[in-house]
């Protein structure tokens, strides 16, 4: 068994089947959790339009902090956008989540998911820069922050080395690029990462709360 | 009848002019990507050479790779190879037969000890003894060791004898090997491919015999002239791997437009060989061109691979069982701590 048989059998089947278990475990965990006892007079009757509300305000930087929030909010969200780019429109990629659950859908052309791939790659180099520089990020991160910044630019990078056949081998350069997407499969649920599901969940729930309470949102 | 001595002489006595003969030599510089004195060199390097004692022995084979070299498109090339050489067995092309035949084999390794050139087809059966192929009553290995033994040099030509092939296929049920697992004290170059491209067998023999020794060999003992590039790195389908554009059935419209065979399981990013440069059947086509994907058969354990029809970015095999499994058991663990959370929360109620 060579490396790519190695990344494509193995590796990525049980990297698979830790994230279902670790993404299932997690929120089925918390959504069966025990809720206290409200015992307040509801000043809404219905609390998912809050829910909804507080998912999208959350998501936009408040007037008030623009200024000051304004660059890091920007830079995530063209990180964000660009991996979902990457993930989602990538021909090999979308044939990837074919071959899992048989869904398909249009692919961008190449030379688009290329110049995505760059700039993303660019914005994460960005973040990682400032959460280094900025005295406050840097003491507030821990492995966990720096791990999962690892295992999400660690993919784009060797996929784009892949496509350009660049540094090594091409089979060499996938073997590497699909066992990087192993590593973040396995961590996505146990780290920080878990945040792109577990986001709407704790904003949803507090959307809830608000708008139950009559709060603003 | 007597031979004559040199190549030189051979040819014209078969009535090969110097010009075919010079073309013979440019065609094979250039195929080997070798400098443009080289054809000059070679020409009066073969032209004053010796023809080459060769021993081609086939072993657990499907007389592919003999057939690849024989029904070339190109005659010249094939007429040129063989009166370049003295093959002094070859058990398909031989009329010798029997006892006759295996003297023959005996005399030639006897007179050229040391010297002659070993061809090998077919991978050698190692399990129960090698009961599994023989010939004359004696094993492929044991044959293989003896005649090892005198060569100057080793050529394994297809994958079988380079790297196992089809017979080395999971379960592998004789025990299949290459020639370079048994034989460790020769120079062996690999000429895989199943089959390998008539060219590639006639310029690798042609160096040989010009140069006295073995063209510069890749890590897995393939001639880097020949298998230095992808497959894809040299497809004409290239440019729409590229832009995005891909078949997504063998007979739809992307597929009669020439774009790329990546989606329907096209194996040239990963497959080291020269179908996309040389071609077949004298640059008529290759698969790819005939709208086939690559199957990937110049690369070791290629039948092992997954299906031929499987992309190369998705999982080897269908593993929706073991994800479903992880999925249940996500769930079953989700609620046994959600459980215990509200047993607790429940204890901390009651103590207070």
């Amino acid at each position: 068994m060579d490396l790519l048989q190695f990344a494509r059998g193995p590796a990525l089947t049980w990297a698979a089947t830790v994230f279902v278990f670790g993404i299932t475990w997690r929120l089925v965990g918390i959504l069966l959790l025990q809720r206290s006892p409200d015992f307040s007079e509801a000043r809404n009757a219905t609390s998912w339009l809050g829910a909804i509300k507080l998912i999208v305000t959350r998501s936009w930087p408040r007037r008030e902090f623009r200024q000051r929030t304004l660059f890091a909010q920007s830079v995530g969200y063209i990180f964000h956008i660009g991996l979902v780019i990457i993930v989602f429109g990538f021909a090999p990629h979308i044939l990837f989540f074919k071959a899992l659950t048989g869904l398909v859908w249009p692919n961008l052309p190449s030379a688009v998911i290329n110049l995505t791939s760059a700039i993303t790659l660019a914005a994460l180099i960005v973040v990682l820069v400032r959460r280094l520089s900025h005295p406050v990020l840097r003491l507030l991160s821990n492995f966990d922050d720096y791990f999962s910044w690892l295992v999400t630019f660690a993919p784009v990078a060797t996929g784009m080395l892949t496509v350009a056949h660049f540094g090594a081998r091409y089979e060499t350069l996938l073997a590497i690029h699909i066992l990087s997407v192993a590593l973040l499969l396995v961590w996505f649920p146990f780290g920080k990462l878990m945040h792109s599901a577990l986001v709407f969940i704790s904003r949803g729930t507090t959307g809830a709360l608000f708008e139950r309470k009559g709060a603003s949102i | 009848m007597n031979e004559p001595d040199t190549l030189g002489a051979g040819l014209a006595h078969s009535g090969v002019s110097r010009r075919s003969f010079l073309k013979f030599c440019t065609v094979m510089a250039s195929l080997m990507a070798l400098p443009p004195g080289a054809a000059q060199a070679m020409a009066a390097a073969l032209s004053q050479a010796k023809r080459q004692s060769v021993i081609w022995l086939s072993f657990q084979e499907c007389t592919g790779c003999v057939e690849s070299l024989t029904r070339s498109f190109d005659p010249t090339l094939e007429q040129m190879i063989f009166e370049m050489i003295s093959l002094d067995y070859q058990e398909t092309l031989q009329a010798a037969a029997g006892e006759a035949a295996e003297s023959a084999r005996d005399e030639a390794m006897k007179s050229s000890y040391g010297k002659y050139l070993l061809i090998v087809d077919g991978s050698i059966p190692t399990k129960d003894g090698g009961v599994y192929s023989t010939v004359a009553g004696v094993s492929n290995h044991d044959r293989l060791i003896d005649a090892a033994r005198g060569a100057a040099a080793i050529v394994a030509v297809g994958t079988c004898s380079s790297y196992g092939g089809i017979p080395h296929a999971n379960p592998n049920p004789t025990g299949a090997v290459s020639v370079s697992d048994i034989i460790k004290d020769k120079p062996i170059m690999n000429v895989p491919g199943c089959p390998p491209i008539p060219s590639v067998i006639a310029g690798t023999l042609a160096y040989f015999v010009t140069y006295g020794k073995l063209p510069e060999l890749d890590h897995i003992g393939r001639p880097k002239v020949f298998y230095a590039d992808t497959i894809h790195d040299r497809c004409y389908r290239r440019p729409f791997y590229d832009q995005g554009k891909f078949a997504k059935t063998f007979d739809d419209e992307g597929a009669r437009n020439g774009w790329c065979l990546y989606e329907l399981g096209c194996k040239g990013p990963t497959t080291y060989n020269a179908c996309a440069t040389i071609k077949w059947n004298g640059g008529v086509s290759y698969p790819i061109e005939s709208g086939h994907g690559c199957l990937g058969c110049s690369e070791p354990n290629f039948w092992d691979k997954g299906s031929f029809y499987r992309p190369l970015s998705t999982p080897l095999a269908d593993n929706a069982h073991i994800i479903a499994a992880g999925t249940l058991g996500g769930i079953a663990a989700g609620a046994v701590a959600a459980g215990l959370s509200r047993k607790h929360q429940t204890h901390i109620g009651e103590e207070k």
